[in-house]
């Protein structure tokens, strides 16, 4: 190390060097790859949608997963204090929205532990090819044991039948609560009730009864994964979530 | 300047003479947390190759430039904006592994392995043998993470890359996954096990007593 490059001036040129080139490097990546990644999360979106909708066995390549999209599922946007329908752009994104509190509300109480809630969510309208709503996805999520899991609940146009409890972002121990990603678990949600004289019944329990229709089996080893689900599914099928739209039904009109 | 026998101990030596995870104890943490599948492992062992191979050329390619009293901020800047941009390949062409290792990728910056390379090689070395350098020295990280995370993939999950070997009692088969195995710490067991075998058979890996 010789002592001529540490003058001040020359270490603070190397330096400076350094940076340009690296950023240069950097945004060059990050401008270049940004519409493929954004292509991904897109893509990544809608697989989970089609799966909630029962369409994505169906489905054999990634093509046919926009085009399916594109065909049978249609996104609104409910209000969750009226349960109507409002209009947004396409682009709104409720997750967003629930960190603006121009746009959101704390819950009180906030059972799912979600700390904000978006004042207007989105749902998923799954049409057969006559145009009727089959099936509506709605986004839901609450805390697990260590964080949110993020899920999408699929359920007949009667408003009340469960087909699909499927979660897509969920960082539970692997193996216990991560099992609710199991497809083993997740069709026994197929066919299940979910309000009984208009109050939640459904109940995540031990040594639930296959043949009740308000009852599923709690996932071994994961009490407090399975208290999680439960406490989402209260929270958004009841008076804070989506209960209003689900007793409207507008998706009828 | 670099023979063929010296180019092959840089490049081979840290697989078991030198491993940077069993001998020098660098990078662990990455390696406790992304071993749960043998996926994830094989993907995060390319990443940290990468990382360490580039990071190593071009900090010897302007080792001479670099001034001692910034080298490491020089050095951190150079190994960061590789990792974004790994981070960012990932993404775009691998997305559905680039969730499951999630924040591990950008914390390749403050894995040890990278670092200490640079540092102890590349600042001395001219830029081939140090890219080689950087290349062995992720061979032998990989070799680390592929034994473990194959171990804990096949008895946690009874899958091999996600192929069924054993058949778990919850999908109908007989075996138990090992619940211990699945979880990060368990690594901790496993690579004091492999350090254990690696001194056995090479004891002249053992530190003296003090």
């Amino acid at each position: 190390m010789s002592a001529k490059k540490e003058t001040l001036g020359r270490t603070v040129g190397i330096v400076l060097a350094v940076c340009l080139v690296c950023s240069v490097i950097v945004s060059t990546a990050a401008v270049s790859l940004r519409s493929l990644q954004e292509a991904n999360a897109k893509l990544d979106k809608q697989t989970n949608i089609l799966a909630a909708a029962g369409l994505l066995e169906a489905v054999q390549t990634k093509d046919q997963i926009a085009t399916t999209y594109h065909e049978q599922v249609e996104e609104r946007y409910v209000d969750l204090a009226t349960g109507q329908y409002v209009e947004k752009s396409t682009d709104y994104d409720m997750y967003k929205a629930a960190r603006d509190p121009d746009r959101s509300i704390k819950p009180v109480p906030d059972t799912a532990g979600i700390l904000r809630r978006p004042n207007v969510a989105s749902v998923y309208l799954v049409k057969n090819p006559a145009g009727e709503v089959t099936r509506i996805v709605l986004p839901v999520h609450g805390s697990g044991l260590w964080n949110l899991m993020y899920g999408m609940l699929a359920i007949d146009n009667d408003g009340n039948t469960v087909r699909e409890l499927i979660y897509y972002d969920q960082k539970e121990t692997p193996g216990l609560g991560g099992e609710v990603q199991n497809p083993e678990w997740q069709a026994k949600w197929d066919g299940k009730k979910l309000f009984k004289n208009g109050d939640v019944a459904i109940d995540v329990t031990k040594g639930a009864d296959a043949n009740d229709p308000y009852e599923i089996d709690a996932l071994s080893g994961a009490t407090l994964t399975s208290n999680g689900v439960q406490n989402t599914l209260d929270y958004w099928l009841g008076e804070n979530g989506f209960g209003p739209y689900l007793t409207n039904q507008p998706w009828k009109s | 300047m670099t023979n063929t026998k010296e180019m092959k101990k840089v490049l081979f030596g840290p697989i078991l003479d030198n491993n940077p995870i069993a001998l020098q104890i660098l990078g662990v943490c990455s390696a406790l947390a992304v071993t749960t599948k043998l996926e994830t492992a094989l993907v995060m062992s390319l990443a940290l190759t990468v990382v360490t191979a580039f990071s190593n050329l071009f900090i010897s390619m302007i080792r001479k430039q670099i001034p001692s009293s910034v080298r490491i901020i020089v050095q951190m800047t150079i190994i960061a904006s590789l990792v974004i941009v790994v981070d960012q390949v990932l993404k775009a062409y691998s997305y559905e592994i680039s969730k499951q290792l999630s924040v591990f990728v950008g914390l390749i910056i403050t894995n040890c392995i990278v670092m200490g390379r640079a540092e102890a090689f590349a600042m001395k070395s001219p830029p081939f043998i140090s890219f080689l350098d950087g290349i062995g020295n992720g061979f032998g990280y990989s070799f680390v993470l592929i034994v473990i995370g194959t171990v804990k993939e096949l008895f946690g999950f009874g899958t091999i890359l996600g192929f069924e070997i054993l058949p778990l009692i919850q999908n109908g088969g007989w075996y138990q996954g090992n619940g211990l195995l699945i979880l990060p710490f368990s690594s901790f067991f496993l690579i004091g096990g492999l350090i254990w075998l690696i001194r056995t058979l090479k004891p002249e890996q053992v530190e003296p007593k003090d």
